[in-house]
This record gives C-alpha cells, sequence and structure tokens, in this order.
C-alpha cells in the first residue's frame, strides 16, 4: 500500500503531523511505519493535548516510591510493603461493546499492576451512564456490569468498592474507569526500563489476533453514526488465560532473571516494545515471525498493531530462556524469543527476511507532538437565591425519601453483589461504605481506597470541581480510619480542540493539583481520556479521583452503621447551606445553574486529621463524610445500614431546616460517639478549632426530626434498595 | 490432620483454603493439577475458582485432569473429599455426588451472605456442630442445583441434602433461594457421605473482621470430627 496524506489522515493523523513524520525519517514511511506513528502520536498514547499541564500536578511525596510514568504509581505502606495501583478509562470500547470493553478495561488496569510484580489484592470503578429513561442505558449497565465481575471474578480479586452515576450527558458516550491496587515487597518492584545489549526480547501470554487493532485510535476520535463499525475494534478479554499470566509471571518475577517488563496494552506490541527501548535509551529489533500468531497471514501492519488481550513483552537476562520457558510451559502460556536490544536507539522490524520498519525510538516517544491548546476560563457562577416560598411546601421526609432513591444517591448493591468483593479473604470493608478495606494478607495492617468524582461541580466550576473531587477522596479515606497516602486520577473530559471542553480540563487539572498539593495526597498515576463525546455534544468534565490510605491496625478501622442507641451524633464542619448544585437544586428545585459548594483546604485539612485523632483515641463509633445530598442523606445512611434511628435537633443559627440538612457544604463528616466521651472529643475538636454540631442521638428505629417529623428506617431504606432493583428488573 | 487443597489452573479459593485450613490446625499440602499422586490426607478439598475459565461447562474440563483419578479412588475408597463452589461443580461433573449446577435463575452472578440450615448431622462434616442454621457466603454464577426426580427422591431417601438456603430461623422458603436450586438446595453428600459438595465458601467466614465466623466454627468442629 501507498503512503500518502490522505492515507496517514486516514489513520488519525493531522497533516502538519504526516508532514513532521516525513521529515523526522528524511522520508515517506512504509504503511507499518505509518501504522506505528498513528499508534505511537495518538492523543491516548501521546497526551499530546495533555502533557503540558500534566506536568504541574504535584507527584512526589515522602511515600512515593514511583510516579507517573510507569505501568502505575506505587507507595510505601511501611515494613518493606508497598502498594500498586493505577485507575484506567476504557471508555469507548464499553460503549461500542460493553461486556468486553468493560472487561477488558478490568484486565488491562490488573495487567499494569501485575506487570510491576504485584500481586492485584483489589479492584475498584466508576462507571458513568446516561440518564434511566434513555433507551441505550439499562443494556450497557447491566453489560458493563457483567463485563466487569465476568473478568475480575475469574481473576480472583475482589472488587471492593465503587461509584455508579446517571447524566444524560453520557447517553452517547458511556464512562467505565477501573482501578487495581497492588501488593508487593519494596524490594520486588519491576520495571519497564530495558537495560543492557543483546538480551533476549521475550512475548509471553495469549496469541495475536486481529482484535483491537487501532483501538487506541479509536479511543482518540469522538463518535459518529458510523460507531457500530467500529466493533472490530474492540478487544476481546480472556481472564482465564489472565489469571494464567499473573500466576506465571508472579512464579519468574520471584527469581532475578527479569530485566524490564511491560504488558501489551493500548497500541500492543508497538506501544510496549518502543516504551521499554526508550526508558533504557536503547533500540530493540524483533523478527515478527517470531510472534505466535492466532490467525493465518497476518501481515506486519496487523501484528503490531493488535491489541490482543493478555499479553506481555520481557527483557531476560542472557542464559534465562529455558528457566522461563519452563514457568510458561506449565502455566501453558506462549513463550516465543522474538528479539533483542540492540544499541541502535532504532526500533527495527523484520518480516520475511525483509525489514519492515526502521524507526529511531525517539521520534516516535520525545519528538512525538505536544500542544498548548486554546482553552477558555471558565467564569464562577452567580449564586441563586432560594426563594422561601418555593420550599415552603416541600416536607423534609418526602424530599429525604426522593433522594435517596435518585439514582446517583440510591444503594448500588445490585451492581455490587454481582462483584465477588469478599474472595482472597482479606476484605474487611465491603462495597457501599465510604471506601473499600482489605487487610495487607497475613499483617495488622489494612489498605483502605475509594473513587470518586464530581460531574456536576466540575461542570458548573471546573477549578472547585478539581479541588472537591480530591477532597471527597481525602475524606472517604478518613471516614473509614485510613490515612491518605497517595492518588491516581482518571481524567474523562470532551475533545480537547473545543476551547471550552480544554478549559474543563485545564481548570479542572489545576484544582486537582492545588488540592492534592495542599492535603499532601500527591499524583502518583493515571490516564487521560479525551473525545468523550458524540459528534459536539461532550460529556460534563468527570475528573475520577481513586484514592489509597493506610491503616496501621485494622482493629481501628471504622464502619458508617450506627452503632448503638443512646450514643451521640455530631457533624463536623460549618454548615453555610450552600444549596446550589446540590443534590436538593437539582433534583427536587430543578435548578441547574449556580456555583458549586465552595472548597476551602484548610478546613479540609484541619477537620479530617483532627478526626484521625479521635479515631486514633478510640473516641469514634461511626463515621461517614457528607456528600450528595447533605447532612440528613449522610444520617440516612448510616441508620440504614446500622438498622437505627436518630432523634435529629437542628442546631439554633441562622438557616432553615431544609437549607441544614440538604446543603452539600465541603469538609462535613457525621460522627457517633459514646455520649460519656463527649467531653474529650469536644475538648480536642475545640483545641483544634474545628466547628461541631450536635445533631442528636441514636434511637431504635426512626428518624425524629425537632420532635415532630418522623420516618421509619425500613421505610427509608426501602426507597434506597428499590430504586436500582426495580429499575433494573422492568 | 493432613489437608491437600488441588489447585487448577484457573482456581482462585486455593490460597483462602489453604490459610483456612491451616488456621484451624491441618497440616495442608498445595498439590498440582497434573501430579498423578495425592499425598497422604485425611482430607482433601477442591477449592473455588473458575478452572479452565469455566469454559466448555463449570468444572467439566478440571474434572477430567490428572490428579482427579487418584481424588476418586480415594474417595471411592471412603476418603474425606470437600468441593466447595467450583469444586462442588467438578465434584458433579465427575459423578461422584448426583445432579448438576445450572447458571444462576437470574443469570447473575452473586455474591453475599447467606443463611443454610443443616440438613444431616449424621456425617464427619457436621457432626456435634451445635447450630442448626450456620451463615455462610456465597459468591458464583453456576449454584443453580438441579436433579431428575428420580436422583432427588433417593437424595432425599439417603439423607444427602447436606445443607438447604433458608432465613436466619431456618426457615426454607423460595424467597430464601439465591440461586432457583431444586429444593433450596446449597449442599449435598455422595451416599456414604465422606464426599460433600457445596456451594458457600466457609473459608471466607473465620475472623469477625470478614463476613462472619460460622466458616471458623465448621472448620473447627470438622477437624475434631476427624481427629
Amino acid at each position: 500500500m501507498i503512503v500518502n496524506e490522505q492515507v496517514a489522515v486516514d489513520h488519525g493523523l493531522k497533516k502538519d503531523e504526516y508532514a513532521k513524520i516525513c521529515e523526522l525519517l528524511k522520508r515517506t514511511p512504509n504503511i507499518t511505519e505509518l501504522g506505528i506513528f498513528s499508534a505511537m502520536w495518538n492523543e491516548h498514547c501521546s497526551y499530546k493535548s495533555s502533557r503540558l499541564h500534566l506536568k504541574k500536578l504535584p507527584t512526589k511525596g515522602k511515600k512515593v516510591i514511583q510516579g507517573p510514568g510507569e505501568n502505575a504509581g506505587v507507595i510505601d505502606i511501611e515494613d518493606n510493603d508497598a502498594i500498586v495501583f493505577k485507575i484506567e478509562s476504557h471508555n469507548h470500547p464499553s460503549f461500542i461493546e460493553p461486556y468486553q470493553g468493560a472487561a477488558t478495561g478490568v484486565g488491562g488496569i490488573m495487567r499494569d499492576v501485575f506487570t510491576m510484580g504485584a500481586r492485584p489484592i483489589a479492584n475498584l470503578n466508576s462507571i458513568h451512564f446516561g440518564s434511566p429513561q434513555h433507551k441505550k442505558t439499562k443494556n450497557l449497565l447491566r453489560g458493563v456490569v457483567h463485563g466487569i465481575g465476568g473478568y475480575g471474578n475469574c481473576m480472583g480479586v475482589p472488587t471492593i468498592a465503587g461509584q455508579t452515576s446517571f447524566d444524560s450527558s453520557y447517553n452517547g458516550n458511556i464512562l467505565v474507569n477501573a482501578m487495581t491496587l497492588g501488593l508487593v515487597k519494596k524490594d520486588k518492584i519491576f520495571y519497564s526500563k530495558a537495560a543492557g545489549l543483546n538480551k533476549p526480547v521475550i512475548y509471553v501470554g495469549s496469541k495475536t489476533g486481529r482484535d483491537g487493532i487501532h483501538g487506541a485510535s479509536m479511543a482518540s476520535a469522538s463518535f459518529d453514526e458510523k460507531i457500530e463499525e467500529k466493533k472490530p475494534t474492540v478487544q476481546v478479554g480472556d481472564p482465564f488465560t489472565e489469571k494464567l499470566l499473573l500466576e506465571a509471571c508472579l512464579e519468574l518475577m520471584a527469581g532475578d532473571s527479569i530485566i524490564a517488563i511491560q504488558d501489551m496494552g493500548a497500541a500492543g506490541l508497538t506501544s510496549s516494545s518502543i516504551e521499554m527501548a526508550s526508558k533504557g535509551n536503547l533500540g530493540i529489533e524483533i523478527n515478527l515471525n517470531k510472534v505466535p500468531c492466532r490467525e493465518t497471514k497476518m501481515t506486519p501492519y496487523e501484528i503490531m498493531l493488535s491489541e490482543s488481550q493478555e499479553r506481555m513483552l520481557i527483557v531476560l537476562e542472557n542464559g534465562k530462556e529455558k528457566q522461563a520457558k519452563k514457568i510458561f510451559d506449565k502455566w501453558n502460556l506462549d513463550f516465543a524469543v522474538i528479539g533483542k536490544t540492540t544499541k541502535s536507539k532504532k526500533i527495527e522490524l523484520y518480516f520475511d527476511e525483509e525489514k519492515v520498519a526502521d524507526i529511531p525510538v525517539n521520534t516516535l516517544v520525545e519528538n512525538s507532538p505536544m500542544y498548548d491548546r486554546k482553552w477558555k476560563k471558565a467564569k464562577l457562577p452567580k449564586r441563586n437565591i432560594i426563594k422561601k416560598e418555593d420550599i415552603k411546601h416541600l416536607k423534609i421526609i418526602d424530599v429525604l425519601k426522593k433522594v435517596l432513591a435518585n439514582p446517583n444517591v440510591c444503594s448500588k448493591e445490585w451492581i455490587w453483589q454481582q462483584y465477588d468483593h469478599t474472595v482472597m479473604g482479606d476484605t474487611i470493608q465491603k462495597p457501599g461504605g465510604d471506601a473499600g478495606v482489605v487487610k495487607v494478607h497475613g499483617t495488622d495492617k489494612a489498605v483502605a481506597a475509594t473513587v470518586d468524582s464530581s460531574a456536576v461541580y466540575c461542570w458548573a466550576h471546573p477549578l472547585t470541581g478539581g479541588k472537591q473531587v480530591v477532597c471527597e477522596s481525602f475524606r472517604n479515606l478518613i471516614s473509614v480510619g485510613a490515612r491518605p497516602i497517595a492518588i491516581t486520577n482518571c481524567l474523562n473530559f470532551g475533545s480537547p480542540e473545543n476551547e471550552e471542553n480544554m478549559g474543563e480540563f485545564v481548570e479542572c487539572v489545576q484544582g486537582i493539583g492545588a488540592a492534592s498539593d495542599y492535603l499532601k495526597f500527591p499524583v502518583v498515576s493515571g490516564n487521560v481520556s479525551f473525545y468523550n463525546q458524540t459528534k459536539d455534544q461532550g460529556i460534563k468534565p468527570t475528573p475520577a479521583i481513586g484514592g489509597v490510605g493506610l491503616i496501621k491496625d485494622y482493629k481501628k478501622m471504622i464502619t458508617m452503621d450506627f452503632k448503638e442507641v443512646d450514643n451521640l451524633v455530631l457533624v463536623i464542619g460549618k454548615t453555610e447551606g450552600h444549596i446550589d448544585q446540590s443534590l436538593f437544586a437539582r433534583a427536587i428545585l430543578d435548578e441547574k445553574n449556580g456555583p458549586p459548594p465552595e472548597v476551602n483546604l484548610f478546613n479540609e485539612k484541619n477537620n479530617g486529621e483532627t478526626l484521625l485523632k479521635l479515631i486514633d483515641n478510640n473516641l469514634i463509633k461511626s463515621a461517614h463524610d457528607v456528600s450528595l445530598g447533605g447532612i440528613i442523606t449522610a444520617v440516612a445512611k448510616m441508620c440504614i445500614k446500622g438498622k437505627k434511628g436518630i432523634n435529629i435537633q437542628k442546631p439554633k443559627y441562622l438557616i432553615n431546616e431544609l437549607e441544614y440538612l440538604f446543603a452539600e457544604d465541603q469538609g462535613r463528616y457525621i460522627l457517633e460517639i459514646n455520649k460519656k466521651n463527649f467531653k474529650k472529643v469536644a475538648d480536642i475538636l475545640n483545641k483544634n478549632a474545628v466547628h461541631f454540631d450536635e445533631l442528636g442521638t441514636v434511637n431504635e428505629n426512626e428518624i425524629y426530626i425537632n420532635d415532630k417529623t418522623k420516618v421509619t428506617i425500613d421505610e427509608l431504606s426501602t426507597s434506597n434498595t428499590n430504586w436500582l432493583t426495580n429499575y433494573m428488573s422492568k | 490432620m493432613k489437608s491437600s487443597v488441588i489447585t487448577f489452573p484457573g482456581s482462585n479459593c486455593d490460597r483462602d483454603m489453604d490459610v483456612a485450613l491451616k488456621k484451624f490446625g491441618f497440616k495442608n499440602k498445595m498439590v498440582w493439577h497434573a501430579d498423578a499422586e495425592l499425598p497422604k490426607s485425611d482430607l482433601v478439598v477442591l477449592p473455588g475458582g473458575f478452572s479452565y475459565g469455566d469454559y466448555l461447562r463449570c468444572g467439566s474440563m478440571a474434572s477430567k485432569s490428572k490428579i482427579m483419578q487418584s481424588v476418586i479412588n480415594f474417595a471411592n475408597s471412603g476418603g474425606m473429599v470437600m468441593g466447595i463452589c467450583n469444586g462442588f461443580q467438578i465434584l458433579v461433573e465427575t459423578g461422584l455426588v448426583p445432579g448438576v449446577l445450572l447458571r444462576n435463575k437470574y443469570l447473575e452472578f452473586i455474591c453475599k451472605n447467606v443463611f443454610v440450615k443443616i440438613g444431616d448431622k449424621n456425617n464427619k462434616y457436621f457432626k456435634n456442630v451445635n447450630n442448626d442454621v450456620l451463615e455462610f457466603h456465597i459468591a458464583h454464577n453456576e449454584g443453580n442445583y438441579f436433579c431428575t426426580n428420580d436422583q432427588l427422591k433417593e437424595i432425599e431417601d439417603n439423607n444427602q441434602i447436606a445443607i438447604n438456603y433458608c432465613d436466619e430461623n431456618g426457615k426454607i422458603e423460595d424467597q430464601f433461594n439465591p440461586n432457583g436450586s431444586i429444593k433450596n438446595i446449597a449442599g449435598i453428600f455422595n451416599k456414604e457421605k465422606n464426599v460433600l459438595g457445596m456451594m458457600p465458601h466457609p473459608e471466607r467466614m473465620i475472623d469477625a473482621s470478614l463476613s462472619g465466623e460460622d466458616g471458623s466454627l465448621f472448620f473447627k468442629n470438622l477437624i475434631n470430627n476427624l481427629k
């Protein structure tokens, strides 16, 4: 096939990018080379629109062993233990083919983690669908949940937490973000940097087929009406093979024969080989005839661009091939020496004894395009004034029931019951709490993880929204008694070529950076997903933040269910009555404008740190952060989980009842304490200048508000649990 | 007491079972599916997971692996063999216990705590368990037990039903049946009651901080019965 500008454009390259390729090579690329360039230079692999801004994120810290740039981030959890973790998007494939798209998303992120030598110990996910009324939503939700479960369950890795939301902006472009945590010994972490000359380059895992060719390019473009035609670009997952690959890799990693290892994810053999060569400042030579293929007559182009799953590339020490092969034979996996490292600093491919590609590595990596895209700064919207007559007819209990049954608040049990969340026998906090918690096997330590996003806040004001998501992650970890350590981010946005969408990206990233810097909660890994749009309609900006924290003694873990009648309930953090962009405003008052709640980083840090002190002093019986739906929603969930009630007395200051109970001011938590400890708790809160309200006392099974309004917990529980089950069974 | 846990390609509860058995005093060995000989054992466990990816039919390929001939011989000579979840599916495929396990009624994987009522205590697995109802944990996609009417009559006549899904008070009703199993069956024995297949995972219930502690009760009792 003759390569020209049109062929390059068909590969998703821009005309000037094609010109740059010709200039760098000082010739016209052949079709295989063009395919390689298009795979490496697309948005998904090159981060060409985002790199400039991502550089500004805080990525260092005392506990950070490895920041962004590797297969996943690594943090220190003491005693020579480390946690490897990352979140990644699989949005486009999941919309086209929900089961396989979601399944391979989960498979891909687990591979990123065990590539570094870590055994995966927990999965999480953040999934976002269109309006429940949209005709595609139900099937997409069912397919995605089956896909996530199908892969994770088979791998034997518990899915311990997640987040599901519905918003019409995802009607034509759902989001599926998968996150994995793995456990590794600090001195047994593996990296992707190749080193040494003439070292064998090994291919292991599944055979290469024609599936997923150009998957990464597909993920770098907007959707249009021809979307169905893109089904062949979706990869097909085989979790069984991945389970074998996991065990085989960990068995090989127990020895000392691996120099570098890299999974074949987006852009398959192309990006994995180039990544290893680039990091090691070396060249790699590959004989494509040696690559195990599933189908006959595959061309070099197809072999290099296939995104067949469950494959790894390894650079081995010389002479270790036989020993390594034995392990992969035992697990019935392909093992092939396909090339070697060279000093050429080029990627050189041979097929049928002919050289089919010859590209300097730096042209693909360092010289890849980087854009300073135009972006528009968002204005802070004006606050709405709620008129008394608009809300005076509202009855708190009716509103509360509506809020609890809202698709974005309701219990997601229908989803997480389909995920094995207890395999590995270390899950001590299941889905449905503030964060999932697993024990570090065989120790008293536990690791907490949460994944959060607040697209509505980010849409209303990206800078504030970006900060808020990081704070929410911080709070969720603290609510279970974990000290927050670091985050991973999955940045889901519309087109970077649209100034408003690009502005949303830039300012959300600024917000994330500001909060993570202030809270000492650095970003150690992540992924950017642009072009989440159909035609010109972009999604609401949805950065998803995956947070990880450590509980030193798992017996000190906190859950959110109310524990005992007569215990006192406090709210810490000040309630100003911020209603704009709250669920109350959007779902009850149908008011979609206004700014999101303000984020005060000092208060976030101070309130959180103080709560950790209280937990450490064994003063807290249960805790829950206040987020969507405000104080009353948070309290209702604690009641439902604990099968207890509460007598609430609204503190007598300023705002009215509805504002107090449904406002979404930030930096707040609900705490349950034993009455006899009140003085101790109040002293610590006062000493640290943390505002708190006495909200009420725990009772048997009803919510009483100011002695006049009441509702049974059973009733609330029904509102909360039925919506999703009914929706999915209709 | 010596136990063996078989690891098939795709097993994923083998480690959990190893941890549980050791916690309650078994000297456990992990045995690879391609081995021919079982080590000397007082109990052999086929663990949960997705042996061979559950391809073809759950448990079908694993039931033909090399080690299984020794396991079958061991069972036929009266040895204690317990299959949990995928292990139960493998047992069914070998014919050591009657019936089949179909896809769950609502076609969805289910992971949650359930209550089970012990159907028969005249065996080494449940003898001396004080409670009649245990809180166990299930996590499966194909746990819908089915057998012919003749088979059902036979297993009922021989008291081969080990456990049934029920509520916390031991009431066995349709609404407490998570997967559509015939007669709420969660586990069954072979005729001689040395072979037990069950869907619930007692190994996930061995610590108060996990899903519960009725698994501890089960294993403590089991090792005492074997002594």
